[in-house]
């Protein structure tokens, strides 16, 4: 039992993450319907900022792990707006497909501007928030898993709140739901499709450094494989839909780790993608996702 | 373009290729066997060469990557065409290689690669280091009688070495009375080992085996200590690197690994190759790696002088009658199987630096 309890607890911190970076996927999807695939890279440029802040910033202390959280957080915002501004933006209009293949380019020029900036050998994530473990029964809580929890319960939250409850939000759901309309009620695009990347990017910041936390060797391919279970994690949940992409995350972590702690823990990803296969096929718009019919 | 040749310049260089992973995960081996060579290039070439000839080492990078090893060696059989090669530092590497040096005749000397099946690709391939059958049966001796355990688990990467290096462990372990509680699995390159490691917990491990790398070994002594399984950690010479301690920090404390040489160990010839490294490399201390890629290089000047020729079939010869070569290493014997016979040394982390405990003769 004991087992069992820590095991999902294993999961669901490893989901946290997932689900973190899908809401970057899902939010983007959400209002331009299309996949930004640099996504994760951005992810991988968080880490490394908070590698580079932790030198200046005083290790092991709550204030000072905070501090890198958002200092990473604000890196990435920046960055993701540069890349709307410089890379989608002039596409904007275009076919889909003229967009998702930059964004695959621009993914891979991160990972390769990776290489050549920091290097391509593993670096290691110092220890920016202190650590410690509970015991509980059986149950060894370390506070990274907390820390992944608690963060990601908390931006999930606020997002939810700035979709649903701001200005800023009211005109992503109208640029969502039909752009040229939103434009003629006097929604200005720009800043809003700004602010989306904005936001998706600095949540992609928050989970490359509690990524980096719990598994400390980081190298600027370390987005690719994270980067595709998210976006799997949000395909999973119903893409465009934010509470989706945070049960997607979460059950894609656990059903992960449970394969891995039994003995077909080789076939972890095999497993997983086909669960993924078997739910899309009885439910194709995801497991929250509402079915549409695309207008072409 | 041609410039004017004079004296000794004139011959032609003996042409000496290396493959390793000089970025990417993998580096710190290739890294470091690159500067265990090229000591030794630089020392034969100060001391005249070979047969009169100069020594020109090249060498290609393989950035850690499934199937750069063998674009690698392509490159330096057909357009550098090398006499002789150096490499690999993973079995994996070397495998990939093996073949296409066995079909061009050209010897091969595998640095760092333990398996097996290595030197079974053919007889053009040998292997400067011991084999994971001596490597694994050290490890089972070790945590059976110097550390005591009855009940060992496993935790194998799902690579050559990883497997080969296990099955012998575990062999090993259980002939000499002990137990294996349980086996986990996982893949190079994971980096969340907690859901293996809590399977592992609940079959309480006096010992804990981890048969991988020194990247996935760090995590997962970390992960281990935040789950507070409190067994030991042992592990073989893909352990060594000083990454382990960078990245395990205070959770691979008292973790130990085998491997074929220690800078510690007293013998004169080893405190002459350190004296040497350290001058060589700014007070950089070697690694086993670093020793293994000196010895490598050190046996092919030999068996090259032996033979008189850089002929193939000659050199192969040569190579393959080596007894007895004094190796920073230990004496190399090469055997029916093109494998070294050797010691192995125990190591263990303290304090986060790696001490010296023990020599294990075969």
């Amino acid at each position: 039992m004991s087992e069992f309890l820590q095991q999902l607890l294993n999961g669901l911190s490893l989901g946290a993450i997932y689900a973190l970076i899908a809401l970057g996927y899902t939010m983007v999807y959400g209002v331009l319907r299309f996949i930004n695939f640099a996504h994760s890279d951005v992810f991988m440029v968080g880490a490394f900022l908070g590698y580079y802040l932790g030198k200046f910033i005083p290790e092991n202390t709550v204030g000072g792990g905070l501090l890198i959280l958002l200092g990473a957080m604000l890196g990435c915002a920046v960055l993701g707006m540069t890349i709307e501004r410089l890379a989608y933006r002039p596409l904007r209009g275009a076919a889909t497909l003229n967009v998702l293949i930059t964004a695959i380019g621009v993914s891979l020029l991160l990972e390769y501007s990776g290489q050549v900036f920091f290097g391509a050998t593993p670096r290691t994530f110092p220890a920016v928030f202190p650590s410690a473990n509970f015991t509980l029964g059986g149950l060894v809580i370390s506070s990274n898993q907390v820390v992944v929890i608690v963060v990601t319960a908390l931006l999930m939250v606020g997002l939810q709140f700035i979709v649903y409850r701001t200005k800023i939000g009211t005109a992503m759901r109208a640029v969502s739901l039909n752009p040229k309309a939103a434009q003629l009620v006097g929604v200005n695009n720009d800043i809003v499709i700004s602010f989306t990347f904005g936001l998706g990017s600095a949540l992609a910041g928050a989970g490359g450094i509690l990524y980096a936390l719990n598994y400390p060797s980081i190298d600027p391919l370390m987005g690719v494989m994270p980067g595709l279970k998210a976006f799997v994690a949000a395909v999973l949940g119903g893409i465009g839909n934010i509470p989706g992409a945070a049960l997607g995350g979460l059950l894609l972590g656990t059903v992960e780790t449970f394969v891995n702690g039994s003995q077909w823990s080789t076939y972890k990803d095999a497993i997983a993608f086909a669960i993924l296969i078997i739910i899309l096929l009885f439910r194709p718009a995801g497991l929250l996702g509402k079915a549409s019919v695309e207008k072409v | 373009m041609s410039s004017p040749v004079r004296g000794a310049a004139a011959e032609a260089p003996i042409k000496v290729g290396h493959y390793a992973s000089l970025t990417g995960k993998d580096a710190s081996f290739g890294i470091v066997s690159r500067k265990g060579i090229l000591l030794a290039v630089e020392e034969i070439n100060a001391a005249g060469g070979l047969l009169g000839r100069p020594v020109e080492y090249l060498v290609e990078d393989i950035q850690s990557k499934a199937g750069e090893s063998a674009t690698a060696v392509k490159k330096l059989l057909s357009r550098d065409k090398v006499v002789a090669v150096l490499g690999g530092n993973p079995s994996s590497n070397s495998l990939e290689a093996a073949p296409l040096c066995q079909r061009a005749g050209i010897p091969m000397m595998a640095i760092s690669s333990t398996s097996p099946k290595v030197t079974a690709v053919g007889d053009c391939i040998f292997r400067i280091c011991f084999i994971d059958p001596f490597q694994g049966a050290v490890l089972g001796r070790f945590a059976r009688e110097s550390l005591h355990a009855r009940r060992l688990a496993l935790l194998t990467p799902m690579t050559p070495y990883g497997v080969g290096l296990a099955a012998e462990l575990r062999k090993k372990f259980t002939a000499l009375g002990g137990e294996l509680v349980a086996e986990q699995k996982y893949a190079e390159g994971d980096k969340d080992f907690k859901a293996q490691l809590t399977a592992l917990r609940a079959s309480q491990p006096d010992v804990i085996a981890v048969p991988g790398y020194y990247t996935e070994a760090a995590l997962i002594c970390r992960q281990a200590r935040e789950l507070g399984l409190t067994s030991i950690f042992i592990g073989g010479d893909g352990w060594e690197a000083p990454q382990l301690t960078a990245l395990g920090g205070p959770a691979v404390e008292d973790t130990y690994y085998s491997t074929g040489f220690s800078a510690d160990n007293s013998a004169p010839a080893v405190r002459e190759f350190v004296r040497k490294y350290r001058h060589r490399w700014d007070d950089e201390e070697p690694d086993s790696t670093a020793a293994l890629g000196y010895d490598a290089m050190m046996l092919y000047a030999d068996a090259i002088r032996r033979a008189g020729t850089t002929d193939r079939v000659a050199l192969r010869a040569a190579l393959a009658a080596t007894k007895d070569f004094a190796g920073v290493t230990g004496r190399i014997t090469i055997d029916g199987e093109r494998n070294a016979t050797k010691s192995a040394v125990m190591m263990r982390v303290k304090a986060g630096r790696m001490e010296f405990v023990e020599t294990v003769d075969p």
